[in-house]
């Protein structure tokens, strides 16, 4: 075995350029796979992180049939009081112009309660979130996110100022933070926003009901994601009849899920094609492989008059086959790390990075023995059936 | 040692049978230098792939040291070749991407024998034939009559039963003919068993023992 392996790297060396041409296809077939896989990985994986960085720890819950028994404030509350159950956000949201001394622009309202701020992990800059009693008392107080007060107001040290909001006054109580990784940064960036108390929103607002649909919820220290759906899903079957269709609870795990399964078909996809560049790869291995047996037809003569029994020319020939498709492999692998860290070099400044995938690497090196197996098989076997006195004899 | 009792092969050239070999009935004792001369189309090549176990008579048996030879399979036949026949051939047949060394030792690496035995052996063969300083050139880097030696190394370094020359001194000047005619003297001297197929008389009577081939019929020519 290590004689053949020796033989083989020894007629591969023979002819450098013919093997470098040979192997191209698989090295471009290798580099396609590995690139495209990695790349796709990569930003996937960003995407994803982003995703799970909105928070995982929190449940959408949203009611879409009442049964004719609106569910009040107060019953959407109560549901914190289950075991599992963290706390629990009813909100609602409209579209506004703010306005402040000649400065207009549209500003997304939240109405919503104290619990808002711990589920959705927002962080103050200044002053403080809306209170218990802010809701209870529908007071006129607003909190802000960072760039509504630095555009709008002007600068962000503003608490106590009195913003406009559809023409009604709000004293602005508190600035929160900017925070990119926020849901509202990534599905609503660029928007001003603005949290007011849940029931002044309504108060406000002609088309909005008191009545909650939309609430967030968040689990107990102590519980998990799941067991906390489980709770508020059997409270909401409990509350509306036993109609499953009536709600729905989801959390970014579902997003997630989705991504994912978005992202392996895309791998897979991509993969696929690649592959076949592969199998194109391969082909011209068999094609070279025939032409080099025909051209070794004396060498075969040689060996088989001197005791080189079938199964040892076989041998032969189909590790040169592997051999070059492995080499070929390892080129094209060791190109698209390269390339990869090239790519991570010029689009670092956005935070993105590749990285070649293991499993990838691993893929294509199974892929690259088999087709290495599959096509030198067949001019192996034509070498290997030669009889000793016609290839002897072959050109002279 | 060699035993062919009433050998007959017939190629087909289109609807017309050749008989390459009539009924040939040959014996060769152990240690013994036999020269098989004939004009070309005599059938020499024909009893040479016989003898060599390259190819299977149609007709007839053929026993080689007391081992009947037919109907092997091509994978038995290699095997034989292999342990029991060196072959040295007109064009050298060596092979061009492999030193001298490496073309001596390739029939050794068939038989399986492990890497210090076969530096031995195959160290011992290009001592024979005196090319211990050629040992790690290419065949294009020989003279015709070194590459010759080499594959007389070579047909020699597996200790076969019987050494089988086709025309080994075809392709060389008259010089070179007698080195290589020297060194098969020699290997007869050692005990060697060895068979010449050529068409130059001047080889042939250099063998102890002259065997005249002519329509795939063998004639002792008594000396």
């Amino acid at each position: 075995m290590m004689q053949s392996m020796k033989m083989a790297m020894k007629s591969i060396a023979g002819n450098k350029l013919r093997a470098f041409l040979t192997m191209l296809g698989i090295i471009i077939g290798v580099m396609a796979l590995v690139i495209l896989v990695s790349l796709v990985n990569g930003a996937t994986g960003q995407v994803t992180d982003t995703i799970s960085d909105l928070g995982s720890n929190l449940l959408t819950v949203s009611i879409s049939d009442d049964k004719g028994q609106p569910l009040s404030l107060k019953e959407a509350e109560a549901f914190s009081e289950e075991a599992a159950i963290g706390q629990t956000a009813p909100y609602q949201s409209a579209s506004v112009t703010g306005k402040f001394d000649s400065t207009n622009a549209t500003v997304e309202v939240y109405g919503t309660t104290a619990a808002y701020s711990d589920i959705q992990q927002l962080s103050l800059l200044l002053g403080r979130f809306l209170k218990r009693s802010d809701v209870e008392n529908s007071t006129f107080v607003c909190v802000l996110s960072e760039s509504a007060a630095t555009d709008i107001i002007g600068y962000t040290d503003c608490l106590g100022q009195q913003i406009s909001l559809d023409g009604t006054k709000f004293t602005v109580v508190g600035v929160l933070e900017e925070d990119e990784d926020s849901l509202t940064a990534v599905f609503g960036s660029g928007s001003y926003v603005a949290y007011i108390p849940y029931t002044t929103l309504i108060r406000l607002s002609g088309e909005l009901s008191s009545d909650v649909t939309k609430f967030y919820v968040s689990a107990d220290t102590g519980s998990t994601m799941d067991q906390a759906e489980a709770a508020i899903t059997e409270k909401l079957l409990e509350r509306l009849e036993e109609d499953d269709d009536a709600f729905t609870v989801s959390s970014q795990d579902v997003l997630e899920g989705a991504m994912s399964s978005v992202t392996s078909i895309l791998q897979i996809l991509l993969g696929g094609i690649a592959g076949i560049s592969l199998v194109v790869g391969g082909i011209g291995i068999m094609n070279i492989m025939l032409v080099t047996v025909t051209e070794r037809t004396r060498e075969i003569g040689i060996r088989k008059a001197i005791g080189a029994s079938r199964a040892v020319i076989l041998e032969q020939f189909l590790l040169e086959a592997v051999v070059l498709c492995m080499l070929g492999c390892g080129i094209g692998i060791f190109l698209s790390w390269g390339i990869l860290r090239l790519v991570t070099a010029v689009v670092s400044g956005i935070g993105l990075s590749f990285s070649l995938q293991a499993n990838v690497v691993w893929i294509s090196v199974g892929f690259c023995f088999l087709i290495g197996v599959v096509f030198g098989l067949y001019p192996a076997n034509k070498a290997a059936k030669m009889a000793p006195i016609d290839a002897l004899h072959y050109g002279g | 040692m060699i035993d062919l009792k009433n050998v007959s092969k017939v190629y087909w050239m289109g609807h017309e049978a050749v008989h390459a070999l009539d009924h040939a009935s040959l014996h060769i004792d152990p240690g013994e230098f036999v020269s098989i001369i004939g004009p070309s189309g005599s059938g020499k090549s024909t009893l040479m792939n016989i003898i060599g176990c390259l190819d299977t008579a149609d007709e007839g048996e053929y026993l080689l040291d007391g081992t009947p030879i037919e109907d092997y399979s091509e994978n038995e036949l290699a095997r034989i070749r292999n342990r029991k026949i060196g072959f040295v051939f007109q064009s050298f047949n060596l092979i061009a991407k492999l030193t001298a060394q490496e073309n001596v030792e390739l029939p050794l690496i068939y038989q399986g024998v492990k890497r210090q035995e076969r530096r031995e052996r195959v160290e011992e063969a290009l001592d024979r034939v005196h090319l211990m300083k050629r040992a790690n050139h290419l065949p294009t880097e020989l003279s015709g009559g070194q590459q010759q030696r080499v594959a007389i190394a070579r047909a020699i370094a597996t200790a076969p039963s019987l050494i089988l020359g086709d025309e080994p001194t075809g392709n060389l000047d008259s010089k070179t003919t007698q080195e290589i005619m020297d060194i098969f003297h020699e290997l007869h001297r050692q005990g060697n068993t060895i068979v010449l197929i050529t068409h130059d008389p001047e080889v042939a009577r250099q063998a102890s023992r002259v065997i005249h081939i002519r329509d795939g019929h063998l004639t002792e020519v008594e000396p």
